[in-house]
């Protein structure tokens, strides 16, 4: 009880304390019937705090206690994190619902690990041993994947192995091993420990420059606009372009260990569709559940705003964590648009003077520390581990030109841009080739992948040309290069996200497929009239297409695979 | 324990600040002038200064005024009682019957937990087939009808509350125009679900605050009889308004304007409502329809584009047609097909076919020559706006689904249609098109 509320105003409240503050630290607002609401320090103005409040803050009163802590906002971090459901502040969304009902419960807080469950502790660490942050004491399984328990990471300087547990099974809150500092004082760990979520968290020896590819298995991402792992990308468009689809998609089939997705300030409906299908899906690299190598972090846009903003951090934190035992994460934010939202809403209850389209002026650089938690990491040990992200942003009106898609442009690799015309036209995934980009090479040479875009934008061009002199004014071969920029369109950037087999194409697949591809696309033809050359082209766009539906190998695939052959083989001009 | 306090310091807009200690935020108080009395909601607290919004305006307001506070957030009475009733924005009744106090709740109850919603998974007929057949409305969905000025979207919502099968409608007026608010009564009181109806009506004459309460009274009215296990069908009518009026609030609060003088939170105050729509998993549903008229015909007015980030899709309603452009049911495909088999082969085919009939004519207005599939495009495109496009046709689903078969089979041959040919043998209507020549001819006239 060390300080007490002296203004409130929205999700915004001002408590005056005569003792210590800290800047970003937690306090906790108490209500007069008992709750007691999270909230973190934002601003410090002589002995007055402003604080964020995580709930609502509907009931709370001037003169109310208010209870400053010392630590930061925390992520709880440990064995039992994978198949979790949580809220942004990493309250497990389906044990409130066991205690609370229907409805959230401001106030309401459980601990982010099962407490009683125990896990087979294998110790790897012996005593005697010097070891600093970071450094494995011992393992324990964690669903499909060997979990290390870690010194804990915000300890500072070197460590001497005073003891381990021996192997057996422990719970988190039990001792596992104990740590002497250089002064000889002895520190107890267990298998959970906390972090401050808006600090970044790398213990490793270096960072390492992002190339291996991220296959997603959407063919536009992979062959055209690559990710790699410990990358980020951003995926901007207008509300029905499908970008929720299109980070559904990737979360299951990218070929990554972890997926971490959070649902920021999106609709609740679409978390649901998750958490309903997810235990249903067989993760085909594991034969296992996709809800395995998953962590849900939903804060929906009718949850708290506070919360939102916090919840992209809990989600970045629960990655690096897992980044640390080199593994390869994959963190998908929908939408950081959101989240920038409540950066602004804050900022506005906060008086600051706003930037372009009142949001704060920190947007940017905010926006840019969250993308830089991204990479790839040599570990002490030399294994590797990557987080990548990959962010949604909902632009106002489907305007790129707006700050949150222009500061989040300036600091990603790749530009996965959706179009409203691609969309109205079911040309899905709806990510334009002219206008996307990505710094990263991925599994298709540079320079096949150049001469496609050449071959897109010439097409366009044609189109564009033809809108206005019609297709009686346009010369053969200019026709012909836009039927094959609409073939490589239809049969290869676009894909069915509801079919069992052409909604994820394999690496080597896409491969074999972009070079087939790309031989039609060389083909010369000497076609009479540009009625034979749409049907020409029309013949082949319908056997490719019935390829993408066949799956690899199957009788289908062959008998479709040997006629394209066929047809590359005796078409064109040189045949 | 009731508070009378009456230093008012400061007034202005729909705002009045006065001073009084240990009141909560969020809560309720009286004010009585010499107009009569109102209710009045807390909205900002600074050390002893509370800022209350006056629901039926500060006109009037003087300094001497005395408000007595309620120890309590706003409340609204539930429970079968309010059947059949209407009341105004400030949950007083408008039909001269007297209050009901029965189980009252606060509004703006916390969010549902997404581990309690259900997957929704059941259709809701509404006899247009441009939603039946192209964009099924599905139980617990949330869409906005965005439209203009001058559009009958309050008839095409009145209309979706008579033939929508469900247990309680509850229709929230914003800003609406005297007449309009009788004829929805008229329209309910003939369809014969008055019984089942509950009104809230702010119609453009009253006080603006009462329009923002307008949505938190029916939704938490539908709320509680969803938890019952009923299936509730919420209306709301006009969203545009409650933004405008949120606004209006917001600058009074020297709030910093983000987009058109919209307050920066405009996403959060619509989601809030919006996610209110739900199908609880061991209970009853709320779906939620609302009008969002956009200013200009612009669809990136910050209305109908944070509208369009939160809703579950959308209708466009122009030219008194729903669009089949742009219109979209994002919940479609987990209801669609297990209604006929033709169903999703239908709706692809009909679209398509249409879009390309768009492009035809584009190339004819511009003087290009039309070939003979332009012209059975352009005959298609007649056919399909008439029989089925317009907001006048009210059939059951598959009598619209047959309906378009019959349009297509009148118009093409079957391998022109793209759908599978096993769906065609099922349903392709037995007498097959006869030579359409001298209707192309006329078409091409």
């Amino acid at each position: 009880m060390n300080g007490q509320i002296v203004a409130v105003y929205g999700s915004l409240v001002t408590a005056e304390s005569q003792g210590r503050i800290v800047q970003n630290a937690i306090a906790f607002c108490e209500r007069s019937d008992g709750a007691r609401l999270l909230s973190e320090v934002v601003r410090v103005r002589g002995q007055r705090a402003d604080l964020q409040v995580f709930e609502e803050t509907r009931g709370l009163k001037v003169g109310d206690p208010v209870d400053f802590q010392e630590n930061m906002l925390p992520a709880v971090l440990g064995p039992g994190l994978l198949g979790q459901i949580y809220d942004g502040l990493q309250n497990p969304l389906p044990r409130l619902a066991e205690d609370a009902g229907f409805f959230l419960k401001p106030g309401m807080y459980i601990h982010a690990l099962e407490t009683d469950t125990r896990w087979d502790f294998t110790p790897t660490a012996t005593p005697g041993e010097k070891v600093q942050a970071g450094s494995t004491l011992g393992t324990v399984p964690e669903r499909i994947f060997t979990h290390r328990i870690m010194v804990p990471f915000r300890w500072q300087g070197e460590f001497t192995v005073e003891s381990v547990a021996d192997p057996g099974a422990y719970t988190v809150e039990q001792e596992i091993a104990v740590l002497k500092d250089a002064s000889g004082e002895a520190h107890p760990v267990t298998m959970q420990q906390e972090w401050p979520v808006k600090v970044a968290l790398n213990c490793s020896r270096r960072r390492l420059m992002p190339k291996d590819p991220l296959v997603s298995r959407v063919r536009i991402i992979d062959s055209m606009f690559p990710v790699v792992r410990g990358g980020t990308y951003c995926i901007p468009g207008p509300f029905g372009a499908g970008k929720t689809v299109l980070q559904q998609i990737t979360s299951r089939h990218a070929e990554i260990d972890i997926v971490i997705v959070a649902a920021c300030g999106e609709r609740a409906g679409e978390v649901v569709e998750t958490i309903r299908e997810f235990p249903e899906l067989i993760d085909p690299r594991t034969g296992k559940s996709l809800m395995e190598r998953t962590i849900i972090i939903c804060n929906t846009s009718a949850m708290p705003v506070a919360a939102r903003e916090a919840s992209v951090y809990t989600a970045a934190t629960l990655g690096e964590y897992y980044r640390q035992m080199g593994l390869d994460v994959l963190l998908l934010a929908d939408s950081t648009s959101r989240w920038a939202q409540a950066m602004r809403e804050l900022s506005g209850r906060l008086e600051e003077i706003p930037g372009e389209e009142a949001f704060p002026a920190y947007l940017e650089s905010r926006i840019a520390a969250f993308y830089e938690r991204a990479g790839q990491i040599e570990l002490a040990d030399g294994s590797v581990g990557s987080m990548t992200i990959g962010g949604t942003v909902s632009p106002a009106g489907g305007n790129f030109e707006e700050p949150v898609t222009q500061g989040t442009l300036k600091v990603v690799g790749a530009f996965h841009g959706l179009s409203r015309s691609r969309s109205d036209a079911r040309r899905y995934p709806a990510i334009d080739p002219l206008d996307s980009w990505s710094k990263y090479t991925g599994i298709i040479e540079p320079r096949k992948v150049e001469r496609i875009k050449d071959l897109l934008r010439r097409g366009n061009d044609v189109h564009q040309m033809m809108t206005v002199v019609g297709e009686e004014g346009t010369s053969i071969e200019d026709f012909v290069v836009a039927l094959k920029a609409d073939f490589f369109d239809n049969v290869f950037l676009q894909q069915d996200a509801f079919d069992e087999v052409d909604a994820a194409t394999p690496a080597e697949r896409q491969k074999f497929v972009f070079d087939k591809v790309l031989s039609v696309a060389d083909m010369e033809f000497d076609f009479e009239d540009k009625e034979q050359a749409r049907k020409t082209m029309v013949e082949i766009s319908d056997l490719f297409r019935n390829l993408n539906y066949a799956a690899t190998d199957s009788e289908e695939y062959k008998k479709t695979l040997s006629l394209i052959e066929e047809f590359i083989a005796t078409r064109g001009r040189k045949a | 324990m009731r508070k009378y306090f009456d230093e008012i310091i400061r007034i202005a807009g729909n705002v009045v600040t006065v001073k009084a200690p240990g009141i909560g935020y969020d809560e309720l108080a009286v004010i009585t002038t010499d107009r009569g009395s109102s209710l009045a909601q807390v909205i900002r607290l600074e050390e002893d200064r509370v800022s209350l919004q006056i629901f039926s305006g500060t006109q009037g307001v003087s300094t001497g005024d005395r408000l007595r506070f309620l120890g309590r957030p706003m409340q609204v009475a539930t429970g079968d009682d309010l059947l059949g009733r209407i009341f105004d924005g400030a949950g007083n009744p408008r039909d001269g019957r007297p209050e009901v106090k029965t189980e009252l709740v606060d509004t703006c109850s916390p969010a549902v937990n997404p581990i309690k919603r259900r997957r929704p998974d059941t259709m809701v007929p509404t006899g247009i087939p441009m939603i039946d057949v192209f964009n099924s409305l599905v139980e617990s969905q949330k869409l906005p009808i965005f439209s203009v000025a001058g559009e009958p979207y309050n008839e095409l919502l009145a209309r979706v509350g008579l033939q929508a099968d469900a247990d309680v409608i509850i229709l929230g007026g914003m800003g609406l125009r005297h007449d309009d608010y009788l004829k929805f009564r008229e329209t309910f009181e003939e369809g014969g679900v008055l019984g089942r109806t509950i009104m809230f009506i702010h119609t453009a004459a009253d006080p603006v605050v009462e329009c923002l309460l307008v949505p938190d009274l029916c939704l938490a009215v539908g709320e509680q009889f969803a938890l019952e296990g009923k299936r509730v069908l919420t209306l709301l009518t006009d969203m545009t308004a409650f933004s405008d009026a949120l606004k209006e609030i917001a600058i009074i609060m020297e709030q910093i304007p983000s987009n058109r003088g919209y307050p920066g939170d405009l996403y959060t105050q619509l989601a809030r409502r919006y996610e209110k729509a739900v199908d609880f998993d061991g209970a009853g549903s709320m779906t939620l329809l609302a009008c969002v008229t956009m200013p200009g015909d612009d669809v990136t007015h910050p209305v109908p584009d944070n509208t369009g980030y939160i809703t579950e899709g959308q209708f466009y309603l122009r030219n008194g047609r729903i669009e089949p452009f742009g219109s979209l049911s994002r919940l479609k495909q987990q209801v669609n097909g297990e209604t006929r088999d033709d169903h999703r082969a239908i709706m692809n085919a009909c679209i398509q076919l249409y879009a390309l009939c768009r492009e035809s004519r584009e190339k004819r207005d511009m003087g290009f020559e039309m070939s003979p599939w332009d012209e059975r495009l352009l005959k298609y495109g007649d056919h399909f706006e008439e029989k089925i496009m317009d907001l006048a046709v009210n059939i059951p689903l598959f009598e619209a689904l047959d309906r378009c078969w019959e349009i297509l089979a009148e118009c093409f041959e079957p391998a022109e249609i793209g759908i599978r040919h096993s769906i065609i043998e099922a349903h392709w209507p037995k007498p097959l098109a006869e030579s359409g020549a001298e209707e192309t001819a006329e078409a091409a006239a």
